[in-house]
């Protein structure tokens, strides 16, 4: 954490070069602002990853942002209801990019148990998910591996990877207007 | 009438006595008195309930809806459970009609706590309560094209893909 990986550093008096991308994404993982949608159990199991026990602070995440305008990681934990979804979906298109999804539980992830009328069968039907994390609900532990993962995108992506077209294919997809 | 007692004799006794061609049928199951009541007397039924010096029974626990396919021309029907809290009383109303035109009379003018609850039996049972101030779904998303405790309705969301309907049973 928090060092800028495999570098080809050029030393000089007074100064070093680096790719400019490797430096923001380096900043940008080491303080990713999340943003907890959490429902149900798989958010008592993300408050107990806040906990002093777990510390998310250690990653520079302790810094929740319950508006999404000043958040970067869409924490989704919990069973979404189909009436949910709608306020879901805006919630995620009111964040600014660089924006990433993080899928807690089975719920989130698939609709779970929750095989019924009323229950969203999986978000990934409405927003677009980075990563997944199963899990009913899952420990603190399998959490912190899914944020590690989210923070591993959020190095090395390129930085214009979400103005890709196959990104924009599937913003598309599920309807949601890009602002481009 | 101070030294009227309430117990399932005398409370259907003085029902009875009122409503005499309403009350369709009557039982105590686990000893507590149970109505079939015709749909048009149900409301007068129970303002009755509320309002006479003598049965006080004045508290609505609950309501709810209920589907029984089978029972042709009497498919849907509501369920009332009053409780008398003077004397420590309970009582259940039920009265059932056809699927065809299920309309009821609404008792939010009796009891204001039934708002929400019709509310809830409309919107899983399709029952129209007359008379209701805000007659529209309250849980289950507003373009929502069905109702979904009817019978005939699968409780299974009917778009998930992974699983196969042969080894979950549907």
């Amino acid at each position: 954490m928090g060092k800028i990986e495999d570098l080809q550093t050029i030393n000089g008096e007074g100064y070093q070069l680096t790719r400019l991308e490797k430096v923001l994404g380096a900043a940008r993982a080491n303080s990713v602002w999340p943003l907890p949608f959490a429902t149900s159990c798989c958010g008592i199991e993300y408050m107990a990853t806040m906990g002093s026990n777990y510390d998310m602070s250690r990653f520079g995440m302790e810094r929740m942002s319950f508006s999404p305008r000043q958040a970067d990681l869409l924490i989704v934990a919990g069973t979404i209801s189909k009436k949910l979804g709608p306020i879901l979906k805006q919630v995620y298109e009111q964040m600014a990019e660089p924006k990433w999804v993080l899928s807690v539980g089975a719920c989130a992830c698939s609709g779970g148990i929750f095989d019924t009328y009323s229950v969203l069968q999986g978000i990934d039907r409405i927003i677009p998910v980075d990563v997944y994390v199963p899990g009913c609900p899952p420990r603190p532990e399998q959490i912190i591996d899914g944020v590690m993962r989210i923070h591993e995108l959020v190095k090395n992506e390129p930085l214009r990877r979400r103005y890709s077209s196959e990104y924009k294919h599937l913003l598309n997809d599920l309807n949601i207007e890009t602002n481009e | 009438m101070s030294d009227f007692k309430l117990n399932n004799e005398t409370v259907l006794e003085r029902i009875k006595t009122h409503f005499g061609e309403a009350i369709l049928s009557s039982e105590t199951p686990y000893d507590m008195l149970t109505l079939e009541v015709e749909t048009s007397k149900i409301h007068n039924l129970i303002k009755f309930l509320k309002e006479d010096e003598a049965l006080n029974i004045s508290f609505l626990t609950l309501l709810g809806g209920i589907h029984y396919p089978e029972n042709t021309g009497k498919e849907l029907g509501v369920v009332y459970h009053l409780h008398s809290l003077i004397h420590n009383y309970r009582i259940r109303l039920k009265t059932f009609f056809s699927i065809e035109n299920p309309e009821i009379d609404s008792i939010v003018d009796l009891y204001i706590g039934a708002n929400w609850q019709e509310r809830e039996t409309y919107d899983f049972f399709g029952i129209k309560f007359k008379g209701h101030p805000n007659m529209t779904r309250i849980l289950n998303e507003d373009d929502m094209d069905y109702f979904p405790m009817r019978k005939e309705y699968h409780l299974e969301d009917a778009t998930r893909e992974d699983k196969d309907d042969r080894f979950f049973g549907r």
